[in-house]
């Protein structure tokens, strides 16, 4: 049996009791590599020396009774858009093919002081734009429950390395859905905390009103360990928000008595696969029988999130990304004529067709005569979105629905189509827009694939979203179903 | 409102990118896919709606002006890719 099977608090007694070594976790994680992860495609770059050389130094640190960090001796895999000083750092991107960053993201800072090992870089879609994972530059992740679908995007070298038992925990950023709907496609817990929560400092921008990162787990007590360890103001990130981090392992108390639950009828209607739907509703009897209540709402703003969120998204990009310029990092087009020359065609050479296109989509989006028509229209909607939200929360505790209308895809099917990929977000970008936090945790498999159930909650309250995933979880055994690799 | 293959070009050059004849075709179908989604927000009133600029009502942040360490030059440029002189190197700007 994998030793990943095991929680965080059960490794934790076991390398305590001296039954377990770091260096045994760490090499599980790189044999299951070795013997999987050619088929799935997780890994972009692994870090094998330095993270061998770190479990020695643990063990080391274990045996002469030194403290230990929350997130002692975990094998962890970093999304590759989060930047690790000396590893490789490529957002999947031809254009940082070689990029090797020269300081560490608060986060990657905070996961060494926590005691965790870095086992390497994920893949994931190119500069975290698409969900799929068919955008890598580099190969897409193929979906450890069937290889020929997709494992979701753009975290999905994230979840696929903890849904295939590569990792014990990975990091992921979530624009639009980006953590939350691999989760859901690849069978783990995803978190988005709150706009603010977790510092952005190291994370290559995308959308910068958008971006968070997150862990992706096994289970959801993993889930509150790792956001334990990575919550916090940063001063390197002005976007952080500076607020007192509470406990959240203390808020796992199983207890939802009372609690009042709202099922947004825009999440559960059209468009809405029927067998992911019944999961749903039987998630939310499991719910119902621990004591909660649940009733039908509306966030009636719902059809124009993603219209919101594409105009928002491509805009932040199409800046964010004018930084990719070929003059101090990454592709530099050869032999060109001039300075001018030299943009266009290092900027061509390195960005893949998805990335072009939402620069493309987000230049005009902001260009002279268009901004008020699109960006500003756009902004206004996010409004109106973020009220849907702030009015269901006057009287429910939390906001319960599917985290994707349907399962993981077929890889090549939606490729051509990028509307319809689009679509595949609908559930998660009104809550990205809105800035509160969300967990999809597994609620089942449909057809042979799992189903997530999102769990969104009021900003700031990770601690109520943590507490419900926790009691749903701890009442039904999905999360202990695996992949047959 | 529907864009051509002529607003493709003058919005390529502002990205500083560039296309082939049939990179900008397809763009410029795809791009209309997109923007006559898009126009479903033409449906919403917004008159009086603030648009949101920061989602959790973030005030300005400030700090003392004081100097802080930085980075090294070396590692700054430890990732140029010409450089000269602690510089880094590109074509002629000026003739």
């Amino acid at each position: 049996m994998s030793l990943f099977n095991h929680t965080l608090q059960e490794l934790h007694n076991k390398l305590h009791a001296k039954e377990l070594s770091v260096q045994e976790l760490v090499d599980q994680s790189f044999q299951v590599i070795a013997e999987r992860d050619e088929r799935i495609g997780a890994f972009l770059t692994l870090n094998e020396e330095e993270a061998r050389n770190t479990a020695r130094r643990l063990d080391d640190k274990l045996a002469s009774g030194q403290p230990r960090g929350l997130l002692f001796g975990l094998p962890a895999g970093i999304k590759d858009n989060i930047v690790t000083e000396g590893l490789r750092t490529t957002c999947a991107s031809q254009f940082l093919a070689n990029f090797n960053p020269v300081y560490d993201a608060t986060v990657t800072r905070k996961l060494r002081e926590a005691d965790a090992v870095t086992l390497g870089k994920l893949n994931m879609d190119e500069f975290a734009m698409g969900g799929s994972n068919e955008n890598s530059s580099f190969r897409p992740v193929r979906n450890p429950w069937d290889l020929d679908r997709v494992p979701g995007g753009s975290s999905g070298g994230s979840a696929a390395a903890v849904a295939a038992g590569e990792a014990y925990f990975t990091l992921g950023s979530d624009t639009g859905g980006s953590i939350r709907q691999p989760a859901s496609y690849c069978g783990v817990v995803g978190l988005k905390p709150t706009y603010g929560l977790v510092s952005r400092f190291g994370l290559v921008a995308f959308a910068s009103s958008l971006d968070q990162i997150g862990p992706l787990t096994k289970n959801v007590e993993d889930s509150a360990y790792v956001l334990q360890a990575i919550a916090g103001h940063d001063h390197m990130d002005s976007t952080s928000a500076n607020v007192d981090i509470p406990d959240y392992l203390s808020a796992l108390t199983g207890d939802v008595r009372g609690l009042r639950i709202a099922v947004p009828k825009e999440y559960m209607g059209e468009g809405v696969d029927p067998a992911v739907k019944e999961k749903i509703l039987a998630a939310l009897k499991v719910l119902e029988d621990l004591g909660a209540v649940w009733e039908e709402v509306s966030l009636p703003h719902t059809e124009y999130a993603v219209a919101t969120y594409y105009l928002l998204a491509s805009s932040e990009a199409s800046s964010n990304l004018a930084r990719f310029d070929g003059v101090r990092y990454g592709t530099r087009a050869d032999h060109a004529g001039s300075l001018i020359d030299l943009y266009h065609e290092s900027r061509s050479k390195g960005f893949g067709p998805e990335v072009k296109r939402r620069i493309m989509l987000g230049t005009y989006a902001l260009s002279s005569g268009y901004y008020d028509a699109y960006y500003l229209k756009a902004q206004k909607a996010r409004t109106l979105i973020k009220q849907d939200f702030d009015n269901v929360f006057e009287n429910y505790d939390i906001i319960i629905g599917p985290t994707a209308p349907t399962t993981a895809f077929k890889l090549g099917s939606q490729v051509d189509d990028p509307l319809t990929m689009y679509l595949n977000d609908i559930l998660t970008i009104p809550v990205s827009l809105a800035g509160v936090p969300a967990i999809s945790v597994p609620c089942g498999l449909a057809d042979g694939l799992p189903v997530g159930l999102q769990i969104i909650g009021k900003a700031f309250d990770e601690s109520t979203v943590l507490r419900v995933a926790h009691a749903y979880e701890q009442n039904t055994e999905h999360h202990k179903l695996q992949p047959k690799l | 409102m529907s864009i051509t293959n002529q607003d493709v070009q003058h919005v390529a050059k502002l990205a500083r990118l560039n296309f082939t004849p049939e990179e900008e075709q397809m763009l410029t179908e795809q791009l209309n896919a997109i923007l006559q989604y898009a126009e479903k927000l033409n449906e919403l009133d917004t008159d009086g709606v603030e648009p949101t600029t920061h989602v959790l009502h973030l005030s300005n942040v400030m700090r003392e002006d004081e100097a802080k360490d930085s980075l090294p030059i070396e590692k700054v440029m430890a990732n140029a890719p010409e450089e000269e002189d602690g510089q880094f190197k590109v074509p002629a700007v000026l003739d």
